[in-house]
């Protein structure tokens, strides 16, 4: 279980003190898939990064399995099971996809086991094992390499955020699939994932919804999902590509 | 029957990837002496009169067959300038592996300048794979200044990948080109200096001929306190296409200039010249901590892709 009790981070805005996170407290326990929504700018990716260690909380604690990680490095939160799939993927140059799933699995895996990462993202392996990890991929492409490290990784905890970010409607119709199927393996691990899409927070356990750095709801899906329906928070993928074409 | 020593046999590893006697025609030279020569039914080799070097005459229409050449030296204080001279033939597909490897354990310096000229016939193919190693605890440096030359004649095509990754103090390179009509030069050169290692690299190319084209890449690393400098000159002299880029990452202290070089005499010459320098980006290094590797080991990972 990941607990963080009440985290702030602050930035420094032209001198002066601006708060992002703002005395945030929650549970993410075992067996869960949790999603973090609310509106653009609320600090759901600075919560997402200061879990991954990426960013340090000026205040506040964050524990795993009742372990004080707050002031543990990126490198040993990753050794301790806490997965990060980033909104950019990152790009290399002369690093394979093979390389970066041989790195996630931390073996020198064969190249048919490495597949069978790719295959679970929806990709066709051999297509792809040898492909540099560069700019000749598409956003979709880079995406779905990004969450097949994560899910090469094996994490206690994964989080992914904004999965949707960056790729098509379409692409992302076909990337709900690779969650649901993580929701079905779920046992002895968590899933955390920052998330406007109406059917990314249909498959969760929970939903926290964080605003101006605070987080303003947290429950069962059932009970917090009616009230964000038809708010800036959660509106279905398709309304918000395709104005006027709600319907889909 | 070829003797030779450990140390000799690791750094022919190196350079070649030879394990054993390769197959096929080769020339090795070791402590500026000439340990073993075999020549094939269409691939000669001989020494040449007045200078240090060797003649390597392939006949036309040579196809899927390789020379290679490689030069060890183990011996400190040796200093040495050889010509090499490749005379390929009209309708050729050959592999040509060069390379040098210095192991100085003494106090005086090793150098090793191998001039390489090539000319290639009518209508063939050329990979040319050159790699420079270096190492020894001597604080006698590890020099190599090789200059190649090569005159393409045309439609011929010349693969070349030169590769310097480690050991190397002292190094300036020299590469120039001509030519003829539909002529292709490729050129893929890798380079990492560490400690207080030079590295120089000159190009000049020159297409001639209407169709020509060259795409000349380098990417590199500075570690350190190394200096690197790339200077890549492409004159476009009839209707033709040239790129040249530097790739390059500093850490350290390293310096790198890079120093484009376009020259366009024709009006439907078209060339063009790229250049990046810069660290690692820090998201590369934060996404392989993620997956568990710290910071040294991301940095290695990147190199390593980079330079692959």
């Amino acid at each position: 279980m990941l607990e963080l009790i009440n985290v702030s981070f602050n930035v420094d805005d032209e001198g002066q003190d601006k708060e992002i996170i703002r005395g945030v407290s929650l549970k993410i326990p075992d067996d869960k898939l949790i999603v973090i929504t609310g509106p653009n700018g609320g600090g759901k990716s600075t919560l997402a990064r200061l879990i991954a260690g990426i960013e340090k909380p000026t205040e506040g604690r964050i524990l795993l399995d009742g372990e004080d990680i707050t002031d543990v490095s990126i490198t040993d939160r990753a050794k301790k099971g806490i997965g990060f799939a980033f909104q950019q993927p990152v790009k290399f140059k002369g690093i394979q996809v093979l390389d970066l799933i041989r790195l996630a699995t931390g073996k020198r895996l064969s190249a048919a086991a490495a597949c069978e990462y790719l295959a679970a993202v929806g990709l066709c392996a051999k297509d792809y094992i040898d492909r540099e990890v560069n700019a000749s991929l598409s956003g979709g492409e880079l995406k779905r390499i990004e969450i097949a490290t994560v899910l090469a990784k094996a994490s206690r905890l994964s989080v992914f955020d904004e999965p949707e970010a960056g790729i098509d409607l379409w692409s992302f119709n076909n990337l709900i699939q690779v969650f649901e199927n993580m929701r079905k393996n779920i046992s002895g691990s968590s899933i955390l994932i920052i998330s406007h899409q109406e059917r990314i927070l249909n498959i969760a356990d929970e939903i926290i919804v964080l605003k101006d750095g605070e987080l303003t709801a947290q429950g069962a899906k059932d009970e917090v999902l009616p009230t964000l329906m038809g708010t800036a928070s959660a509106l279905p993928g398709c309304v918000k590509s395709m104005p006027g074409k709600g319907d889909c | 029957m070829i003797q030779l020593d450990e140390i000799q046999k690791r750094l022919l590893m190196e350079v070649a990837d030879l394990h054993k006697v390769p197959e096929g025609a080769y020339n090795i030279r070791s402590n500026s002496q000439a340990v073993g020569r075999n020549s094939t039914a269409n691939i000669e080799i001989v020494s040449k009169e007045n200078v240090s070097g060797i003649d390597i005459r392939i006949k036309p229409g040579t196809k899927h067959e390789s020379v290679h050449i490689p030069v060890v030296m183990s011996q400190s204080g040796l200093k040495e300038v050889v010509y090499n001279d490749f005379f390929i033939g009209e309708d050729c597909d050959v592999v040509i592996v060069a390379g040098c490897g210095i192991d100085n354990c003494g106090n005086q310096d090793s150098e090793h300048d191998g001039i390489h000229r090539f000319f290639v016939g009518k209508g063939s193919k050329v990979k040319y794979v050159e790699k420079h190693y270096g190492s020894g605890t001597g604080s006698g440096k590890r020099i190599l200044n090789p200059g190649t030359e090569v005159y393409m004649d045309e439609d011929s095509t010349m693969e070349m990948e030169m590769v310097q990754i480690k050991g190397v103090d002292d190094t300036e390179r020299t590469t120039i080109a001509e030519l003829k009509a539909g002529a292709k030069l490729v050129v893929r050169e890798r380079l990492m200096t560490h400690g207080d290692q030079r590295a120089i690299s000159t190009y000049d190319v020159r297409l001639n001929g209407e169709g020509s084209s060259a795409d000349v890449v380098s990417r590199s690393v500075a570690r350190d306190n190394s200096y690197q400098k790339f200077d890549a000159k492409l004159l476009g002299n009839a209707p033709c296409s040239g790129h040249t880029e530097c790739d390059s990452i500093i850490m350290d202290k390293g310096r790198i200039l890079a120093v484009p070089g376009l020259e366009a005499n024709d009006v439907d010459a078209a060339l063009v010249h790229e250049a990046a320098i810069g660290k690692i980006a820090g998201d590369q290094i934060i996404k392989l901590m993620t997956l568990g590797l710290t910071e040294q080991e991301a940095e290695e990972q990147i190199i390593n892709g980079f330079l692959k």
